[in-house]
């Protein structure tokens, strides 16, 4: 956080806007960018924090790319800052939707572009997976936090749970955890 | 003006109650489309598969697409800003409380059990895009041929690639395997 009076709103601005159009598939797809450009190239936030904002993004309502622009930007210049990010991760979208909408009305049809997705999707599942593996490294320190993982995943991509539950029942054994005996 | 109040309206509920991110917003224009007779159940899937094959958030994507095709473009802005003000209402708000209690042995036990289970999630979201990259055309065809293992063989070259600029403590930045997987994808017709 001691960089809070450095980052000005232009890097905030103009980092979220590459975020937001080089991000394909939504959600999150977007953790290899967002990782790259708030841990990496800037000091913003640690991993660890970025993943308590995708936490909290995924049980809030809203979109969490939004959600998680909303949370870095306020942690850098408070609210107007959460509002320069906000809008910088949305403004590709806008330009590009309209671009599309206004022109190509066929767009998703078009037999490159079909192509061209199928590829995209192939690297998305990569940088995905890139990103487990790093996050695993972080965030996974003992059995209790392999088991809240490992649940993790079966829950969502066996039975199709919706991850709000997934987050809230990993906030109680959390909770519970601490309360009654601490695993080193 | 009556229809940009409206569109505002819808928006802001769906950016209110959609929890769960972006696809959790479909279910709620399917419920526009009905309700206001905007645009069709067929054109809203147009829209959500340019919503996916676009960057950007889909959810953001959608809102803007409804938006402009209602409104034209202060329609498409006034969806957008309506769809995300929520959510920066609500994150500003729990951020605030977050900076309070920062030093609370509950937030921090809360996030102690929250991060190993959003890697999983993250693990869920990985596998699902790798089922619809590499094994729903296997599955969708009618018959086995070689040319549907193509993602699969991509898949493995990405990962091979990765794992060789790992080695030799190499970067290469998200948006080259995007560019490199997309003009593998129209070259080799995927």
């Amino acid at each position: 956080m001691e960089d809070k009076k450095t980052t000005s709103l232009w890097e905030l601005y103009t980092a979220f806007f590459r975020i937001g159009a080089f991000t394909f598939g939504g959600g999150y797809a977007m953790l290899p960018m967002l990782e790259r450009e708030c841990v990496q190239k800037h000091p913003w936030v640690k991993q660890e924090e970025l993943l308590n904002f995708f936490a909290i993004g995924q049980c809030t309502p809203g979109v969490i790319a939004v959600n998680t622009a909303t949370f870095v930007g306020c942690s850098q210049r408070g609210i107007l800052g959460a509002a320069v990010a906000t809008l910088g991760v949305v403004t590709p979208s806008i330009l590009i939707i309209l671009v599309i909408a206004s022109l190509l009305a066929n767009f998703a049809h078009i037999p490159a572009v079909q192509h061209a997705f199928a590829g995209i999707r192939v690297a998305v599942a990569v940088l995905i997976f890139n990103a487990v593996v790093k996050l695993y490294k972080s965030s996974v320190k003992n059995g209790w936090d392999i088991a809240l993982c490992v649940a993790a995943f079966v829950c969502v991509a066996l039975f199709k749970l919706s991850p709000v539950y997934v987050v809230l029942g990993a906030a109680l054994v959390g909770v519970g955890r601490g309360r009654w005996g601490k695993q080193a | 003006m009556n229809t940009l109040f409206l569109l505002f309206y819808e928006f802001f509920k769906a950016g209110l109650f959609a929890v769960g991110g972006g696809l959790a917003t479909i279910p709620f224009l399917t419920d526009i489309s009905n309700k206001r007779g905007w645009f069709t159940l067929t054109e809203l899937a147009d829209m959500i598969a340019v919503g996916e094959s676009t960057p950007g958030p889909i959810g953001v994507n959608c809102a803007t697409y409804v938006g402009f095709k209602t409104a034209g473009i202060p329609g498409a802005l006034t969806a957008t800003l309506a769809l995300i003000l929520p959510s920066y209402i609500i994150i500003c708000i729990i951020f605030g409380f977050l900076q309070k209690y920062k030093e609370s042995k509950l937030v921090n036990d809360t996030f102690a059990g929250l991060r190993p289970a959003v890697t999983g999630l993250i693990a869920a979201a990985g596998w699902s895009v790798l089922q619809m990259a590499v094994i729903a055309p296997v599955q969708a065809a009618a018959a086995f041929s070689p040319a549907l293992l193509k993602p699969a063989v991509l898949l493995l070259v990405l990962l091979g690639l990765s794992y060789w600029l790992k080695y030799k403590k190499k970067d290469l930045h998200p948006l080259a395997y995007i560019g490199l997987a997309a003009v593998a994808g129209i070259v080799f017709a995927m």
